[in-house]
């Protein structure tokens, strides 16, 4: 998001917040936030894609709440009201093509409007014969998971994006020569699809609360959260959803500070960072060790700024509004050991993980029969984890890397910890050598981080590994 | 009440602030890293892809200067001072900064009586007289012992003479020049970027307060890299087929009105220089033999137009005394790259050769 973009959307918040404040902030929240979808969504090459794939992610999310939706929440009429206001906010989006100027709120010109009924009326069809023919069961559930791990990976994967792009093409008669993996640059698709992965699980294991579709939507696909999380988990949501706004003088403060925050942390930090950060190009063209330890460090925080910069955008925004986001990072450069930063860094997406795969394996793994070794059970699950959350990035070598860096470090904290945790409490007796251990353990860990990093911010491999080289002085 | 006075005591300080900043107008380009925390650059800063050159055009002269290389090195006893001026081919559009004629010059380690002479390139990639004059007076205060002028025709025009951005940027510092020095400048020209009051404060002057602070940031890759520009493998070379346009911007043939040329800035720079040898060089240009070769040398000039400048020019040297040197036809035409004026590595070597005897001339 650009600084005019977050501008815009947080002096709408606040207006939303100190004037109007309870009321009709429910459908203000899911009129925003649809319109948020489609005036970020990145110009797309795919002629109409740009707007095709907004209407993907709400006809998407719509069908998920049906899925996930009890049935006496189904039958309430206020969601057929929901529907006409998302219909009738797409329609008008899409007559925003007959302005006599450029549209502000799609990348490009909308498709023709019967089109676009054509498509709805499709998905109106498909989605009265669903709720006419099906009932609950975990089939449709199960199924509805894949369906969105395999839109992720059609996304994610390059060779795949590619090749969705090139039917996508010969479909629609455009130029077969310029397919390529970024046509489909779907904005904000990872987060949606963990939301609605959260919430169909939790409709399998029966613990989702009751949730009507305004309040669905709005919590997949909440304006501040929608492009760079946090993941919040829908019980919480709506608790704040429900509750009236109070919007006083002590909450208007700390969600404006919290806002202040993210834009320096963002703009003004990660941004003059991003100038030295490492990148494919200067990994090249370092001449020594030292400074390639700089850029290298220079990425480390340049990270850590822009991305806790925007979640502290989007827990001041949501704030002007009455919703409490879970925090996303809490200080993971101070922690002394990898488990720790884990625990600290991108928190929501780690607890999602650890909720939806981590738990659910192990436990999966202990119930064999013949349960395999404790150790290799930990190694299995920690690095298997660890390589999602690098896929859940992009499907390349390099985020597999990261990830396997990352899970091996785990498992290694996790048996050295095992291994030395009584003698280090004995030897720690005095203050200062449980100074000395913590900060020890800071340098360690935030080095192993760092040189993480180093498969994140380059794309390929052999480039990793000649940064690698150079920073031990082997080349 | 509590929020509100903090929203109005923050509001009032940045107004405060402003205003301040407006009325006093603090010279931030002066508090530089380079020299102290990175080394200076050994060009002035340029640069129109930022990202990648690391480097960037800005036009705080101050700053320009303070990141240069001449402001971190106290002139040593035995060292014998020269300062290159002129336009891109001195500054050394697609060369390294070994491989540009101060570079060249540096690396033939030449002494002028009895000491070693050091060569400061202050080239600067648009061509204008009067752009020259801005930067030579700047570099007057490094204590030059000799002063090497290269030009060419397309710095004359009078048109050209605001036109350049860092002049057309830099109106005071101009005006307060062409006070002192009698040099000709309109100042109702419209190229002038003129600051209102409110354009003085800091949100006024954000952009260039931000390009301050990125250059600074950009030594830690100037530092670390050693680039400045970008060198792509691939370039389109000089044209060397032409039109049988006969034009020099707006003077046609057969003569060209020497009142409409800058020669004005040439002597108000010769003056500025007071005492300290300047030597000006009529630099080399490529001579096409392409298509109406006979009509055009190459994309900027017309034969008759250069022709009679290269008159003028001895004619001027001759009646003011000044060191002229005509260098125009000294590098052959394979040695030039994107533009008639730019050289090859190959070709500033041969230029500083044909230079080296003139700086050690100086030595009187």
């Amino acid at each position: 998001m650009t600084i005019i973009q977050i501008l815009i959307v947080a002096t709408a918040a606040l207006f939303w917040g100190l004037v109007m404040r309870e009321r009709g902030r429910k459908y203000f929240l899911l009129i925003a936030s649809v319109l948020v979808i489609f005036w970020l969504q990145p110009a797309l090459p795919l002629r109409g894609f740009d707007f095709w794939i907004p209407i993907a992610t709400l006809i998407i999310t719509v069908f998920s709440w049906y899925i996930t939706a009890k049935e006496e929440t189904r039958r309430e009429k206020k969601n057929w009201i929901v529907i006409a206001i998302l219909a009738g906010t797409v329609l008008l989006l899409n007559l925003t093509r007959y302005l006599p100027f450029d549209s502000i709120l799609t990348p490009s010109r909308p498709p023709q409007p019967l089109t676009l009924m054509l498509v709805l009326a499709f998905s109106g069809i498909i989605y009265l014969l669903v709720t006419r023919l099906t009932r609950f069961n975990a089939t449709l559930l199960a199924i509805s998971i894949i369906g969105l791990i395999a839109i992720f990976l059609a996304i994610k994967i390059p060779a795949l994006a590619y090749w969705v792009s090139y039917g996508i093409r010969s479909l629609t008669h455009q130029s077969l020569a310029e397919a390529k993996a970024i046509d489909l640059r779907w904005l904000g698709f990872s987060y949606v699809a963990f939301r609605i992965i959260h919430t169909l699980r939790d409709r399998q294991m029966g613990r989702l609360p009751a949730v009507d579709l305004s309040e669905y939507v709005t919590y997949v696909i909440f304006f501040p959260a929608f492009t760079a999380g946090p993941i919040d988990r829908i019980e919480r949501f709506i608790k704040d959803l429900r509750k009236p706004s109070t919007l006083g003088n002590d909450e208007l403060l700390i969600a404006g500070q919290r806002f202040m925050v993210g834009l320096f942390k963002k703009f003004v930090v990660a941004d003059a960072l991003a100038l030295i950060a490492l990148n494919d190009t200067n990994a090249l063209q370092v001449r020594t060790a030292g400074w390639m330890w700089i850029l290298l460090y220079a990425y480390a925080f340049q990270i850590y700024f822009d991305f806790s910069g925007y979640t502290d955008i989007a827990l001041g925004i949501s704030k002007f509004l009455g919703i409490q986001l879970p925090e996303n990072f809490s200080a993971p450069y101070q922690k002394p050991n990898l488990t720790q930063f884990w625990n600290n860094w991108h928190m929501t997406l780690t607890q999602w993980f650890r909720a939806y795969f981590f738990n659910p394996v192990t436990r999966w793994l202990r119930s064999w029969n013949k349960p395999m070794p404790m150790v290799v059970m930990i190694a299995l699950t920690q690095i298997a984890t660890m390589l999602l959350i690098g896929f859940w990035h992009g499907v390349t070598w390099n985020f597999a890397l990261w990830g396997l860096w990352h899970g091996i470090g785990l498992f290694v904290h996790n048996r050295w910890n095992d291994m030395t945790k009584v003698r280090a409490g004995e030897w720690a007796n005095t203050p200062l050598r449980k100074s000395l251990i913590n900060v020890s353990g800071i340098v360690i860990t935030f080095n192993f981080v760092a040189l993480g990093w180093i498969f994140f911010a380059l794309s390929s491999t052999s480039a990793s590994m000649q940064v690698f080289l150079k920073l031990f002085g082997m080349r | 009440m509590k929020t509100l006075n903090i929203i109005l005591k923050g509001f009032l300080l940045f107004i405060i602030i402003n205003l301040l900043f407006a009325l006093l107008q603090p010279g931030i380009g002066h508090l530089s890293a380079y020299n102290t925390i990175f080394p200076g650059r050994e060009r002035l800063p340029f640069g129109e892809n930022s990202a990648k050159a690391y480097n960037l055009s800005l036009f705080d002269l101050d700053a320009m200067f303070a990141s240069h290389e001449i402001s971190g090195d106290p002139k040593q006893a035995d060292e014998f001072r020269v300062i290159l001026i002129g336009d891109s081919s001195v500054w050394g559009t697609l060369l390294k900064p070994e491989e540009t004629l101060a570079g060249q010059l540096n690396s033939a380690n030449i002494s002028v009586c009895g000491k070693n002479v050091r060569v400061y390139n202050l080239g600067y990639p648009t061509i204008s007289l009067t752009k020259d004059v801005l930067l030579l007076s700047r570099g007057m205060e490094y204590q030059p012992d000799l002063v090497i002028w290269m030009t060419t025709l397309e710095a004359f025009p009078q048109e050209k003479q605001v036109a350049s951005p860092l002049v057309a940027n830099n109106e005071e510092s101009l005006l307060r020049l062409a006070s002192r020095s009698g040099l000709r400048v309109d100042p109702n020209d419209p190229a002038f970027s003129r600051d209102s009051f409110w354009g003085s404060t800091i949100i006024g002057k954000q952009r260039s307060l931000a390009d301050v602070f990125r250059l600074q940031i950009y030594g830690v890759m100037w530092d670390a890299t050693g680039i400045d520009q970008i060198y792509p493998t691939d370039y389109q070379k000089a044209q060397t087929d032409f039109d049988t346009d006969q034009k020099f911007h707006e003077f046609e043939p057969p003569a060209m009105d020497e009142n409409l040329l800058a020669f004005n800035a040439l002597e108000t720079g010769m003056s500025i220089a007071g005492d300290t040898p300047v030597v000006i060089v009529n630099e080399p240009m490529l001579i096409s033999a392409g298509k109406n070769s006979d009509i055009r040398y190459n994309f900027f000039y017309p034969r008759w137009a250069y022709d009679q400048y290269r008159a003028m020019m001895i004619e001027q040297s001759q009646k003011n005394n000044w060191v002229y040197v005509d260098l125009w036809d000294a590098v052959p035409a394979n040695e030039f790259t994107n533009s008639a004026i730019h050289l090859t590595p190959t070709g500033e070597a041969q230029l500083a050769e044909k230079l080296a005897p003139v700086i050690t001339a100086a030595c009187k």
